[in-house]
């Protein structure tokens, strides 16, 4: 057991591994083994820190967190803002998966990243990210939250854009960066706001005040909250803000895995279960975060349905997934939304990495062949369960997880969530509309997962007769990770156990001290007896069903490798291309402001209005003037004796007057 | 560290030496070989830096008046006395201006070949008029200092500089010239309405502070006068065109000063001059709205513009009209937490934009090109270059945990309470300067490495990182640990509300620590 106040000691370690791997990224020579040490071992070290904790904090669960302040920050008159820690039962929830999951990814990576010529690089990043992503989650105040935030944001910049010379990974790393930003104006604009309402920036203080100071239900409190909520469309890759999610697959798949996957995208989830009191004071916000949530539940897994790269299934349905925790804080289950996104972190982890087995494996293979077919296009795998069966086994764990089929973890967290957002629609009609979207994304969900474990593992093999002979599965130090989340994908679910079940709904207790303050608003009463069993038969019938058709509609339709492959067309071609919500951002937004700037702004005010007409226009009338002033100067004597009479008579006149 | 300052009577003497030893330097800086004249100036700047680092220590940090005042009588018949002091605000400036030298001869170094003598003459000469103007507290003074910066950053640009040089000097000399002499006018203007009032000609700030009410109705004309010579200096939309211009045809060390330390007289302007002598006018509900308009449209249009430029350099100018638009914004909102945010921003930007255009001027003394188009991809040639350049854009950028966000921040929060439509239009400027800074660092340093002239580029040498590690350690320190600095300056800032908000009248308002302040 370790005391709270060390908590700062799991920041530390990862942050000592960043400047020991930056310092060797900077050297010429490679330090393979060093890296591979130090990187993985700095996270297993923030790790059992966490672990201490956990247990001090089990032992002896506190009801106001513990601060652990570092320095004064921004002292400024009656604003003090500190640079502070606080260890409470969601605080150290979030602790454990970052540093948990981290640690999984991070040794994975030394299998997956190893022979990367950037490889000291690539864990200096990974190692800064955890360090941001533990500030976020720790942080006692929304300014110091921020650093976290928007340093996770910076490491996911870097990371999408590791390999920078391609323009694309390039491109996708800066429009993450920035979409994130238009999400960060709203954090900044609700702390302005929190801060002229509460006089605090500090989530307890908040917390306290919030209830006397804000009118549940006002327009002070709901624009709060809708802007907080903007910051985590940002984040968390919510409808409108989720094109750049899928382009963040750029980057190396375990960082998919660990940054936009388990973790970092999560954040927005963390932030409204953080701030809870406010969303709970707010019904309309809390609405409008349910009913994007399911949306983007539904409107994801559509995409997910005729993507042929493996990443970008996982991507989309990352970003449904994501909708889905959403669904669930907005619905007040603010321990439920948690509660799958632990679950989730534990799936779509082992999802990425079994992925990122398969690509390393197909990858090899075209190397080998010097084949250059995608080596990430489903189209062109098939029957990968013969060459990598752990792979192949633990991403079927996976997926069953993920569709919602019982006992896996996914299936308890799903399940709450839909029970809530349906008891939720006995106050609030509309929320059976977002129940029935989340039912139907559980279809989806889990006819794209059946497509993605059929397509891969299933069938004939279709990467090449020659390619065939090198695919293998991958070194143990990749697999090893992959079983650890196989089994907790398995039981994950035994941390908030339903009744019905057997349990008791442990983490929804866990959390009860943080999630107090908003239940004082909003309180979901879940379900029981036949209602609830009639939600729980129906929404694992839908999951069922969904694997069901989606292996039967992929393994009936023979599949051409991806150079054979017909274009799509139709709805496949809409759904394949995204709806073309990039190129309505681009023709809407990007490009008109692009020639507002230059066209209207630069060349029209700054050099026709400014610069021509005002400066070098006054420039040309003196010069006018100096002309005018040059031809009186005639040099001829009678014309300056005309100027000296008129002037002369002039001035006679004035004095006469 | 104050009781060994007290025994060598640091403050008697240290606000003449800062002001006299660069003008002295001059000398042998002229006489000497052409060689040694950078070594001179080294050394001279070098030391103004050591010497005025323990005013860091002399300054009372519990109290907000003008300190270390000392008058020498000049021109008694007109009133004008040689008269200098500071409070934190004068203290970080003239910090920020004495680091930023040595800085920038080392940032000329190589770039510098040609009539070295009087190049260094002049940046020393500058450096004289820039501590002077942040010391003065004679308006005559005060216009006399700074009119010499003027003077040496004319020729700096127009003999050091690019081959538009001279269009840029003259433009950036009309423009600043037209502003000053203005101000010229009012000052003298004011000083003789406070006579008739008061019976006494004198330029004393104190005593023009104590009486500006005496302006009566020619106030607003007055405060117009100040306030376009400082709108210049900062520079305000739409007047800012001189200023890349300035930028792009500069060498590099004119560029450092120009963006670290010049544009600040502007905003030190309207914070130590023009609002407080004229409170009423210039926070009237009319005069505030027009300029809190005009900082909001300058922080959007000045990001907008910089993300469409070609050179690297203009960016980077337009970028400044931005950041610039911040400081105007939180002088306005008058609390305690928007001003000291400005003045965070003042300081910040000076690292940032200074450390940016040290970068600009490193790459260009390579490749001789600005444009963005012809780099891209160096990263895997240089790859401790990119390292800074990133490091220091994300300052730019305002990534929290760096120095620009505390500026930003503290100005966002605290202008919220009085003007929240234009804060939030300001906020989304955040947005903005992510947009063409990682645009053009992609653009420079990421995508293919295509053109075959960037593969032989060499990375920083051991000069050039000396350089960058002062303002390296100031972006870090002031964006995690900036509360000593806050600290320093809380009482300046302090003050200024009191002597600019009518609510806080009631309360006498002690200036020098002595009289105070009376309107009529």
């Amino acid at each position: 057991m370790i005391a709270s106040q060390w908590v700062w000691l799991a920041v530390a370690f990862p942050l000592a591994g960043f400047l020991v791997n930056g310092a060797l990224a900077l050297r010429r020579a490679p330090a393979t083994t060093a890296v591979s040490i130090v990187g993985p071992g700095v996270l297993l070290a923030a790790f059992a820190v966490s672990l201490g904790i956990f247990f001090g904090l089990l032992r002896d669960p506190p009801h106001q967190p513990h601060m652990v302040p570092l320095w004064s920050w921004m002292p400024v008159g009656s604003l003090d803002v500190t640079l502070a820690f606080q260890v409470d039962q969601l605080s150290t929830v979030m602790l454990l998966v970052v540093t948990g999951v981290g640690s999984l990814i991070h040794l994975f990576s030394v299998g997956y990243m190893r022979e990367d010529p950037g490889y000291a690089r690539y864990f200096a990043y990974l190692n800064l990210f955890v360090v941001f992503m533990l500030v976020l989650v720790l942080g006692s105040n929304l300014p110091t939250l921020f650093i976290g935030w928007e340093g996770v944001g910076l490491c996911s910049y870097l990371l999408i854009g590791f390999w920078f010379s391609e323009k694309a990974n390039a491109d996708a790393g800066k429009k993450a960066f920035i979409m994130n930003r238009i999400g960060d104006f709203g954090v900044l604009a609700a702390m302005f706001l929190l801060w002229r309402e509460l006089g605090t920036l500090e989530f307890a203080d908040i917390a306290a005040r919030a209830p006397a100071g804000l009118a549940p239900g006002g327009a002070i409190v709901t624009l709060i909250t809708l802007f907080l909520f903007l910051g985590c469309t940002g984040k968390s890759a919510q409808i409108p803000l989720y094109t750049w999610l899928p382009d963040a697959m750029a980057g190396p798949t375990p960082v998919s895995a660990l940054i936009h996957a388990a973790t970092m995208v999560t954040a927005g989830v963390y932030l409204v279960a953080r701030t809870n009191v406010l969303f709970a004071m707010a019904p309309l916000s809390s609405a409008l975060v349910a009913g994007v949530g399911a949306v983007t539940a539904l409107f994801a897994a559509t995409i997910a349905l005729r993507q042929y790269d493996i990443k970008k299934v996982l991507a989309y349905s990352t970003v449904s997934q994501l909708g889905y925790m959403f669904l669930g804080v907005g619905s007040a289950a603010f321990a439920g939304g948690i509660f799958h996104l632990v679950t989730h972190a534990f799936f779509k982890a082992l999802l990425f990495l079994g992925a990122g087995s398969v690509i390393h494996a197909m990858h090899h293979a075209y190397h080998a062949t010097h084949s250059h077919e995608d080596a990430q296009d489903m189209r062109n795998m098939g029957g990968l369960r013969q060459h990598m069966p752990v792979t192949f086994w633990l991403m079927t764990i996976a997926t069953l997880a993920i569709a919602g089929i019982p006992p896996f973890s996914g299936f308890f967290s799903k399940d709450e969530i839909l029970a809530s957002a349906f008891a939720r629609g006995a106050e609030m009609p509309v929320y059976y509309v977002f129940y029935a979207f989340g039912l139907a994304a559980a279809l989806l969900t889990a006819f794209y997962m059946a497509r993605l474990i059929a397509m891969t593992f299933l069938g004939d093999n279709r990467s090449g007769a020659e390619e065939r002979r090198h695919l293998y599965e991958a070194p143990w130090i990749m697999t090893g990770p992959l079983l650890v989340l196989g089994i907790l994908s398995v039981i994950g679910g035994v941390i908030n156990l339903p009744v019905f079940a057997g349990g008791h709904h442990a983490l929804e207790g866990w959390l009860e001290p943080v999630t107090a303050a908003g239940a004082a608003f909003a309180r979901v009463e879940l379900p029981h007896g036949s209602t609830e069993l009639a939600l729980v038969g129906g929404a694992v019938l839908v999951g069922a069903v969904g694997l069901l058709l989606g292996y039967r509609a992929t393994l009936t339709r023979k599949t051409p490798p991806a150079r054979e492959a017909p274009a799509d067309t139709g709805l496949a071609l809409v759904l394949n291309r995204k709806y073309y919500v990039d190129e309505i951002y681009d023709a809407a937004v990007v490009r008109p402001l692009v020639w507002l700037s230059r066209v209207v702004l630069w060349k029209g005010v700054d050099q026709g209005l400014i610069d021509g007409a005002a400066v070098n226009g006054s420039a040309r009338v003196s010069r006018g003037f100096g002309w005018l002033g040059s031809r009186l100067q005639t040099g001829q004597v009678g014309v300056y004796v005309v100027f000296f009479l008129v002037g002369a008579l002039w001035i006679l006149r004035a004095m006469i007057r | 560290m104050t009781e060994f300052l007290d025994s060598i009577g640091y403050g008697q003497w240290i606000l003449h030496a800062l002001v006299l030893l660069p003008l002295l330097g001059v000398v042998p800086v002229l006489l000497g070989p052409e060689s040694s004249a950078k070594w001179t100036a080294l050394t001279v700047t070098t030391l103004e830096l050591v010497l005025s680092a323990g005013l860091w220590w002399a300054l009372d940090p519990s109290r907000g008046t003008l300190q270390l005042v000392s008058t020498t009588p000049w021109i008694p018949t007109w009133g004008i006395s040689y008269r200098v002091g500071l409070d934190g605000i004068s203290l970080v400036m003239v910090l920020l201006t004495t680091l930023m030298l040595p800085i920038s001869v080392l940032g000329s170094w190589r770039s510098i070949t040609k009539q070295e003598r009087g190049f260094y003459a002049m940046m020393l000469t500058l450096l004289t008029g820039l501590v002077g103007v942040f010391l003065a507290l004679d308006l005559f003074v005060f216009y006399i200092f700074f009119e010499v910066m003027l003077i040496p950053m004319y020729f700096i640009i127009g003999v050091w500089g690019g081959t538009n040089r001279l269009y840029a000097a003259i433009k950036f000399f009309i423009y600043t010239m037209a502003g000053s002499l203005l101000m010229l006018v009012a000052i003298v203007a004011l000083v003789w309405r406070i006579q008739v009032v008061t019976g006494l000609t004198s330029f004393s700030y104190d005593h023009v502070l104590q009486h500006a009410g005496a302006a009566g109705p020619l106030a607003p004309w007055l405060f117009a006068a100040f306030a376009l010579a400082f709108a210049i200096k900062v520079p305000i939309f739409p007047f800012h065109t001189w200023l890349p211009d300035a930028h792009v045809e500069a060498p590099t060390a004119g560029s450092v000063l120009l963006a670290a330390v010049m544009l600040k007289i502007g905003t030190y302007g309207f914070l130590r001059f023009a609002v407080p002598f004229f409170p009423q006018v210039a926070l009237s509900p009319a005069v505030s709205r027009i300029v809190v308009v005009l900082a909001v449209i300058g922080i959007i249009y000045g990001a907008l513009v910089a993300m469409v430029q070609p050179d690297i350099k203009k960016l980077v100018a337009y970028s400044s009209v931005s950041h610039l638009g911040f400081v105007m914004l939180g002088i306005w909102a008058g609390t305690l937490q928007s001003v000291q945010g400005s003045l965070m921003v003042m300081i910040s930007h000076g690292f940032s934009t200074g450390a940016l255009f040290l970068l600009i001027g490193m790459i260009y003394e390579r490749r001789h090109t600005r444009l963005i188009a012809d780099y891209g991809g160096i990263a895997r040639v240089v790859p401790l270059f990119s390292l800074i350049f990133t490091v220091v854009a994300l300052s730019s950028i305002g990534l929290p945990g760096l120095n620009g966000f505390v500026g930003e921040f503290l100005v966002l929060l605290g202008s919220f309470a009085a003007f929240p439509l234009a804060t939030v239009l300001a906020t989304t400027g955040v947005i903005f300067a992510a947009a063409y800074l990682l645009w053009a660092l992609q653009r420079m340093i990421y995508n293919r490495l295509d053109n075959p002239e960037n593969e032989r580029l060499t990375d920083l040498n051991g000069r050039e990182l000396a350089i960058m590690a002062p303002l390296l350690a100031g972006i870090v320190w002031l964006g995690l640990y900036p509360a000593p600095v806050l600290r320093r300056m809380e009482p300046a800032a302090q003050r200024y509300i009191q002597l600019t908000r009518p609510s806080h009248e009631a309360a006498p308002v002690a200036v020098t620590g002595s009289a105070a302040r009376v309107r009529p």
